[in-house]
């Protein structure tokens, strides 16, 4: 297996990505910095992580979404490539167009820094088929523009075809029908807000991120 | 010649940043706010050969998110 994390000036979680990946995955996982315009050959995976690419300039993912490796990783999900976008990797991921919708201000103004419950929505995806549907899990938010909005119309389309994958059991950000996380229509395009590689062994205060990494693997191999 | 850009939320958009900039202006004392929304004003400065069409096409392409924002276009002499 074959892994690429991408990496923007700004970009924070991109080495917790790699590990993650490699640690669970055992995949090869090469850093690809912003300005290529070419990712590895035969990739099975392209993580693009959290952090603050570009200063948040503009909005939160708009100036990444332009860099040249996003076209590249566009084509590349387009092909069919899995692609995995956390935190600013989800805003990157709407922004560039792979995911509807955006990610606005939280509802409470404030950066929410902490441990969430999730519910898993849909539990037959490739990113996802190692948790139950119905299943609560714990994984941390960091994060100042999780507030997912996209018209009625798209929310009831995504519900519809079961591509909400993750939604909060709790208040977190104002989340449009509390909607933490959701997959293209191809379903090989996964965005969350919460970060499932913060929480893939015990001594990070759980291991509830693990399985998505770990149903990769089987997805993939 | 310079063209600014405002964008700003759609209608029906919630704005926690205006909301709370609201709330600070009631705070301050200011009375007989309906409302309050927040948006971004962007000045190009450019050769006058520039059209609105590529102006409005920087507008979708980049400067504006069109899920959740609008543009105004404003040239000046």
């Amino acid at each position: 297996m074959r892994a690429a994390v991408i990496q923007f000036p700004g970009s924070n979680c991109d080495r917790d990505m790699a590990v993650a990946i490699r640690e669970v995955t055992g995949a090869e996982t090469s850093m690809v910095w912003h300005r290529e315009t070419e990712l590895p050959a035969n990739l099975d995976l392209i993580a693009v992580p959290g952090g603050f690419s570009y200063g948040d300039y503009l909005r939160s993912g708009a100036m990444a979404a332009r860099s040249p490796v996003m076209q590249a990783v566009v084509a590349a999900a387009n092909r069919g490539v899995p692609v995995l976008g956390v935190c600013n990797g989800f805003q990157i991921l709407t922004e560039a167009g792979l995911l509807p919708g955006a990610l606005m201000r939280n509802a409470g103004i404030r950066f929410v820094c902490r441990e969430v419950k999730l519910t898993v929505e849909n539990s037959q995806s490739i990113f996802t088929s190692r948790y139950a549907a119905g299943e609560e899990i714990i994984i941390p938010v960091a994060h100042h523009d999780g507030n997912y909005f996209a018209d009625d119309a798209t929310l009831d389309r995504l519900e519809g075809e079961g591509r909400v994958a993750f939604r909060y059991a709790e208040a977190v950000n104002g989340s449009a029908r509390n909607i933490a996380g959701i997959l293209n229509d191809a379903g090989n395009v996964l965005g969350m807000m919460p970060h499932p590689e913060r929480m893939i062994e015990a001594v990070q205060g759980g291991s509830d991120g693990r399985r998505l990494f770990e149903g990769l693997i089987r997805e993939i191999a | 010649m310079k063209t600014r850009i405002f964008v700003t939320l759609k209608n029906g958009v919630l704005d926690p940043q205006g909301k709370a900039i609201h709330h600070a202006l009631e705070g301050l004392g200011f009375d007989g706010i309906n409302d309050v929304r927040a948006g971004r004003l962007i000045e190009i400065d450019h050769e006058p050969g520039l059209t609105t069409a590529q102006l409005e096409d920087m507008c979708r392409k980049l400067l504006a998110n069109m899920v959740i924002e609008n543009f105004e276009i404003e040239q000046k002499g």
